[in-house]
Order: C-alpha cells, then sequence, then structure tokens
C-alpha cells in the first residue's frame, strides 16, 4: 500500500497545529502507520508554517520532498503556491483564499501576488479554492478555518464523515464542540 | 497502549515509566516539550531552573541522594551546563542520571547548528540516539539502567526531527523505583584534586567497558539488504536512507553514539563492497570508521550543513526524484516577525527610530533585528547582550548612543552576571530589561520573574528592580512599552547618562491567555494620506490597500501603538 503524503501550509498562528492534531487522531484511529512531523518555536511567530502528516502500511521519513505530496491543505492564499513544488503529479490543493499580507510587502519591499492561484491553475493543477474564512466566521468563529478546511479534505480522504465528526468531538475543547462541528460540515458540503 | 507522541512526549513517558522523580531544565527549542509534559504528573518533582547549568546541577544532587533524575535542554544549553557535565563523568551517579539534549540542524530555531555528539566523546560519556518516538520512549527509560549500570551520566540526543514528529509509540505503566540510601562517599563524590586523580583513571576503564558493552547492545542493529551498498547511519537520517533506498540496501543503524562499536563496524564493513556513513553535521560516526582502518565514504557526498530528507539521500545514490509540477509562481518570503500588539514593538520603534546601537540577546524579541525596525546591532548567546555592551562602550568611549535589550528570562538565565560587571567595572551601559513577564520563543513558560512555578502554581518573584539596584545600578526605571514617548524619553536620558542605568520595559505577552486585549483600532480613509508612518512599526496587522492603510481586525489587539504615530489622526478606537 502506498503511503499518502499531506501538507498543512500556513501562516504561524492560524491553528495549523490543531488541524494536524484532528488528523492523527483520525488516521491512527483507522489503523495507519502515522507521521505527523512540524516545527515549533521561532516559525510560529507569523512565519510561513508546513505540517507534514504521511500515512499507510509503513512509514519512514516524517518529511515530504519535491513532487511527492498528494494533497496540500493551504490555509493562506499564496503558502500553497510557496509549496508547490512539493506536489505530485496528480495533486491537490485545497485553498482558503485569505490573503495575508508577509512582511516585504508590509515593508513595501514586495507586491503581493494575488493573481499566483490563477496561474497554478492555468498550468492545469487541481486547485479546490474557498474563503474558509467566511464560512469559519458564519460558523462562529474566525478561528474554526482549520476546521472547515479539514471538512474540505475530509470530501477527497475516503474516511467516513461520521469517523471525522468523532475525531473533532475528542480533539477540540467542550464548549466550541457545536461550533467545530458546524464549521466542518460547511467546509464538507461547501459547492 | 499505542498513541501518537511527539518524540519529545515519549521522551518524558520513558523517564516516567523509568521511574524519574526530579526534572530539572531550562526550556528551549526543540527540547522543552520534554519537561513540560513531565510536569503534567503529580507523582514526581518538575521545576523550570534558571539556566542549563542550574538544572544539570539540581539532577547531579537528586541523583547523589539516591533517586533517578534528568532535565533537557537544547543544544547550547549544554555550552551552559558543560561545566558540571565534565565532571559529573568523574563522580559518576547513585541514581540514574539522564541528560536530554536537542540539536536543531537547519537551524529552525536557534543561532548554531552545533553537533552534541562531541560533547559525548569530550566528556567521556555514553550517549544514545533515537529515531522515531517508540525509540525515544525506549531509549529514554533504558538510559537510566544504562547510567547506574556504568555509574556515569548518559546523555540522550535528539534532533529537531526527531524531537517534533509524532509517531506511533506502545506505552506501559510506571515501575516505582526505590530510592538508594544515601551513603556518604568522599572519594566518588568530592572532586578536588587527590580524589579526581583517582576518578579519571575509572573513567577511562569505564569507555572501554561501555564500548564493549556498545558492540551486542540493543541499541545498535544490522538490517542486511543486498552487498553492494551499506550504510552506516542513525536518528533521522535512518529513516531517510529507508524511504529513499528501501530494503535493497543493507543499514547499519546505530543507536548509541558514544563510544562506537569497533568490531560490530568491522564486521558490516567485511560484508558489503562500499560503505557510506549517512549522518547530518559532522562526520563523527564516519573519522570513527575511518580510524578503524576502514575504507569509507561520508562527507566527501554529504555536506555538513542543515537537515537532510529522502532526496539527499536519493541524489548522492541516483535514484530518481519525483517529478515536480513543471508550473513555479515566486511569491514573496514570509518570515517570522513579532506579533500583533507584541510590547517590544514599541521599546525597538524608540530605539530604531533615535538611531540606539543595540546589543541583542535570544528571545522573541530577536525578531526587532527584522526590517523595517531593523533595531538591533548584534546576537551572539544567552546573556552576551548585557556582557557584550559593557566592552563595547569601555572600546567606543562613548562616541555612539548605545544599549541592550534582554528579556526577563534570560535576564535571569545569565544576564544578571552581566550586570554585576557593568556596575563593578562602572560603564555607562544602558540594559534595557523586556519583561513580557514570561519565557516567550519557548511557548510560554513561567520563569523566576513571573511569580509562578512551573505547575502554574504561586512561587516566590524576583523583584527586578530590587535586584538591579542591589547589584549596584543606581538609575532603574519602568516604562510601559506602548507608550512610545515614554519609551523614547526614557531611551534618550539613560543613554546619554554618564552612569549605568536598566529600563524595564513592562508588559505580559500579548499571546498570555490572562491579558486581555481591547477592541481592534481602524482607519478613516477620509483621514489617511498613505503616509505609510504605521507602516515603520513592521505590525502584521496594518497593510496598504489602495493607497490607504487598513487594518486586520482580525489580528489586530488595540495597544494603540500606531495611533501614537499618525500625524493625521486616522486611526480611531472604536467603542471600548
Amino acid at each position: 500500500m502506498k503511503t499518502t503524503n499531506l501538507m498543512i501550509v500556513g501562516v504561524g498562528g492560524q491553528g495549523t497545529l490543531l488541524a494536524s492534531k484532528l488528523l492523527g487522531r483520525l488516521l491512527v484511529s483507522e489503523g495507519y502507520d502515522v507521521k505527523v512531523s512540524e516545527v515549533h518555536g521561532m516559525s510560529q511567530r507569523g512565519g510561513s508554517v508546513v505540517t507534514y502528516v504521511k500515512f499507510g502500511e509503513k512509514v519512514y521519513s516524517p518529511v515530504i520532498t519535491e513532487g511527492e505530496a498528494d494533497y496540500i491543505v493551504s490555509f493562506e492564499k499564496i503558502e500553497a503556491v510557496r509549496y508547490l513544488s512539493c506536489l505530485s503529479s496528480n495533486g491537490k490543493i485545497i485553498v482558503n483564499n485569505q490573503e495575508i499580507d508577509p512582511m516585504p510587502v508590509i515593508t513595501g519591499a514586495a507586491v503581493y501576488p494575488s493573481e499566483a492561484l490563477k496561474e497554478i491553475k492555468d498550468a492545469k493543477i487541481t486547485v479546490d479554492e474557498m474563503d474558509a474564512l467566511r464560512l469559519a466566521e458564519s460558523a462562529g468563529s474566525a478561528k474554526a478555518v482549520n476546521i472547515v478546511l479539514m471538512g474540505r479534505l475530509a470530501k477527497y480522504l475516503g474516511i467516513s464523515k461520521e469517523k471525522w465528526e468523532k475525531a473533532i468531538e475528542e480533539t477540540v475543547p467542550a464548549k466550541t464542540r457545536e461550533m467545530n462541528l458546524k464549521a466542518f460540515n460547511l467546509g464538507y458540503d461547501y459547492k | 497502549m499505542k498513541k501518537l507522541l511527539i518524540g519529545n512526549e515519549a521522551v518524558s513517558r520513558g523517564l516516567y515509566e523509568g521511574g524519574i522523580e526530579v526534572v530539572s531544565s531550562y526550556p528551549g527549542t526543540p527540547s522543552t516539550e520534554i519537561t513540560e509534559f513531565l510536569s503534567k504528573y503529580d507523582d514526581i518533582h518538575s521545576e523550570w531552573a534558571p539556566n542549563e547549568k542550574v538544572a544539570l546541577e539540581v539532577a547531579f544532587g537528586a541523583s547523589v541522594a539516591g533517586v533517578r533524575s534528568a532535565c533537557a535542554m537544547k543544544h547550547v544549553g549544554l555550552n551552559v551546563a558543560a561545566d558540571p557535565l565534565f565532571t559529573l563523568s568523574y563522580t559518576g551517579v547513585t541514581g540514574g542520571l539522564v541528560i536530554c539534549v536537542a540539536d536543531d540542524p537547519a537551524m529552525h530555531s536557534s543561532q548554531n547548528e552545533q553537533d552534541s555528539r562531541h560533547y559525548a566523546i569530550a566528556a567521556k560519556v555514553p550517549m544514545l540516539e533515537p529515531a522515531d518516538s517508540q525509540e525515544c520512549y525506549s531509549f529514554a527509560m533504558k538510559a537510566f539502567e544504562l547510567s547506574e549500570q556504568f555509574d556515569t551520566p548518559v546523555i540522550l540526543r535528539l534532533t529537531t526531527r526527531i524531537a517534533h514528529s509524532q509517531s506511533i509509540t506502545d506505552i506501559g505503566e510506571r515501575v516505582k523505583k526505590e530510592r538508594t540510601p544515601y551513603e556518604k562517599k568522599p572519594a566518588k563524590y568530592i572532586m578536588m584534586p587527590a580524589y579526581a586523580k583517582a576518578k579519571h583513571p575509572f573513567v577511562e576503564e569505564r569507555t572501554k567497558k561501555l564500548a564493549a558493552f556498545s558492540e551486542t547492545c540493543e541499541f545498535n542493529r544490522t538490517e542486511m539488504g543486498g552487498t553492494e551498498l551499506g550504510i552506516i547511519t542513525a536518528g533521522d537520517c535512518y529513516q531517510y536512507v529507508k524511504e529513499a533506498l528501501g530494503d535493497r540496501v543493507s543499514v547499519l543503524k546505530l543507536g548509541m553514539l558514544n563510544p562506537l562499536p569497533e568490531k560490530l563496524i568491522r564486521d558490516f564493513a567485511s560484508k558489503v563492497k562500499r560503505l557510506v556513513v549517512v549522518e547530518e553535521l559532522d562526520g563523527i560516526i564516519e573519522e570513527h570508521v575511518r580510524g578503524l582502518g576502514i575504507e569509507v565514504e561520508g562527507k566527501n557526498l554529504f555536506t555538513p550543513i542543515g537537515e537532510y530528507n529522502q532526496d539527499t539521500v536519493r541524489k548522492v545514490f541516483g535514484v530518481a526524484l519525483n517529478e515536480k509540477p513543471g508550473c513555479q509562481v515566486n511569491v514573496p518570503v514570509r518570515p517570522p516577525m513579532m506579533c500583533a500588539g507584541c510590547p517590544h514593538r514599541g521599546m525597538f520603534y524608540a530605539l530604531s527610530k533615535n538611531k540606539i546601537t543595540v546589543m541583542g540577546d535570544i528571545g522573541c524579541y530577536t525578531l526587532g533585528a527584522q526590517a523595517p525596525l531593523t533595531a538591533l546591532d548584534s546576537t551572539l548567546c544567552m546573556g552576551a547582550s548585557v556582557s557584550g555592551l559593557h566592552g563595547f562602550n569601555l572600546a567606543d568611549k562613548g562616541s555612539r548612543r548605545t544599549a541592550c535589550v534582554i528579556g526577563d528570562s534570560t535576564f535571569i538565565h545569565s544576564g544578571i552576571t552581566g550586570l554585576i560587571n557593568v556596575a563593578y567595572n562602572s560603564t555607562s551601559s544602558t540594559i534595557i530589561i523586556l519583561d513580557n513577564s514570561i519565557t516567550g520563543m519557548t511557548g510560554h513558560q513561567q520563569n523566576p520573574t513571573t511569580g509562578y512555578n512551573i505547575k502554574g502554581d504561586p512561587a516566590s518573584k524576583v523583584d527586578l528592580e530590587a535586584l538591579c539596584r542591589a547589584v549596584g545600578i543606581n538609575r532603574v526605571r519602568v516604562v510601559d512599552p506602548y507608550d512610545i514617548a515614554e519609551c523614547e524619553k526614557a531611551v534618550l536620558e539613560e543613554t546619554a547618562s554618564d552612569e549605568a542605568s536598566v529600563i524595564i520595559s513592562r508588559r505580559p505577552c500579548v499571546l498570555l491567555k490572562n491579558v486581555k486585549t481591547r477592541t481592534p483600532v481602524k482607519v478613516d480613509p477620509d483621514k489617511c494620506k498613505g503616509c505609510r508612518k504605521c507602516m515603520t512599526l513592521g505590525c502584521p496587522a496594518i497593510s496598504i490597500k489602495n493607497k490607504k492603510a487598513v487594518i486586520d481586525h482580525t489580528l489586530c489587539v488595540g495597544c494603540d501603538v500606531c495611533k501614537q504615530l499618525c500625524a493625521f489622526g486616522a486611526i480611531e478606537s472604536e467603542d471600548r
């Protein structure tokens, strides 16, 4: 059985760690060998962050290199583009089209490349683009962007919705459970 | 029970089940979680020490008194703890003692990428290195046995990828270890020359015994595949080798990195036509193999710089890489930056605006070096801002306005000794303590200035103002870094003074749960002239859209620092 390689990318502070925690829990309960790798510390202060999630019969390396990712789930518009070289030839991108300015754009040294996603779509790469921030806010919290995107990923991974919902219930704090389940379903059902 | 654990949590579980009673550490990425997870067990003592030297000495004392103990630190922390380490090697232990050290190849969160294996060799102590969380768990547990069996401290070496990767770990139950009754043993524990001279031969003899042990120990294993290529590797590199080359090559996977075996390596080398060592950072295994007179390759093929991955291995051995998308679009870099509402920002703005030469230190505030603030002139190691500033001022003789910045935790770690030197040897240095009431960069650990211990319970709190006065600094003042005018006034007055001074820039980290943030500010587009003055703060919440400033309400915490800069009154507070 081939290992499935998945990357979660975004901006430090966007809640990528909770998403990988949820995924890890779900995949272990499905009986896979799983490795999840992320870097803590300095990179979390508003920098570009990446989490590798790998699962299958036997996983060795915890990291994903060029051309290996089956899925890239991006919490921010251009972060998907930054890690594009990691995408495999038939890999898919799920992207929240929220724009967060990196420091060179803030200082005026660079311009935010708003058309970047269009360029990669034109190159025939599968991009599932959504306004996850709006969906998260309609679920009750801007912080639920991570769960909205996991809802979207659930469409692709072939693990039942009920199992995802159970993993969410076990991962998020009790008081945000309802809101997160709503966010998950908004992502899952997004047209 | 099988659980998905990060390497650091697996280490803590192994230490716990192995019967640890005392853990003392100083936080440092990527080692911090080892101690954080241990602090959740109420049947053992856990603590944050002021620095790594103190932490290791605490573990030493607990070992002398007869219990199993440990400390955890990042690679550069071992430099600080090196003094007790080298003599601990002579004294040995009573209760098992494990020193967990996490190296950071690629410097994800560090100022250098030194290789801790040199310390094990230099101090002549055994070192284990796990390759996944299961090994983190089992090696940590067995390290205690090794420590007591050979009467030595044991170093458990991790790298970032092992410490921060989750993999499945089969854990068990804690085994309570009876304390060894204390006995006074002057010849073992008093390292004055007469006794120490007797201990050095013991160390040499122990190394021979450990080397013999390493030949057959469970930490090292051979996985025979083909005979064309044999690879000797350890830690995360083992995973990269297996991923890139599969089972068709033979692998000698080392889990005990010091001392290294001789016969095991000779046997392995004799079975393969080509022998290559795959190890990150320095060629330590390779040099050992070459020293045995065996033909070997390693750093001629692999770089001593940064982190490897499976592609690093594929490229060297001519394995095809995966095809990547033909389309590539360049996007601007996204380095880490100070958070919106970070209390350091106001002080850095004051320093930068007034062109102060600033010696920096280790912590979140190192980010003040970046554009647009570019407020720092140097960063070396923990505490070096204070002592470095003193030296700079001795040489500069007052031609520049100078200061240094150091966080509350770093100041306690090793800034205080530098401050005593400033007072004692009298330069008119200005030390700015960025007191955000927490150890920030490593993820919010308590420290002696916060008033809480590792478990969040109330604890003795260092009075920074009184401490600075007590060492001989007469000019001590406290400012609020959200008040730019106050910061500038303090910086200009103190850097002009011909007496040493301390400015305590005090406001808690905005990410702390108990910090109440205010409603976001917003820009009145009719008043905004697009002058970009607010952009000179480098706040991630502020951007320019259509030539007007825009404030992201999801990031802004209402610190009002930008509001103080706007000459047109365009930044307004929403109803509060």
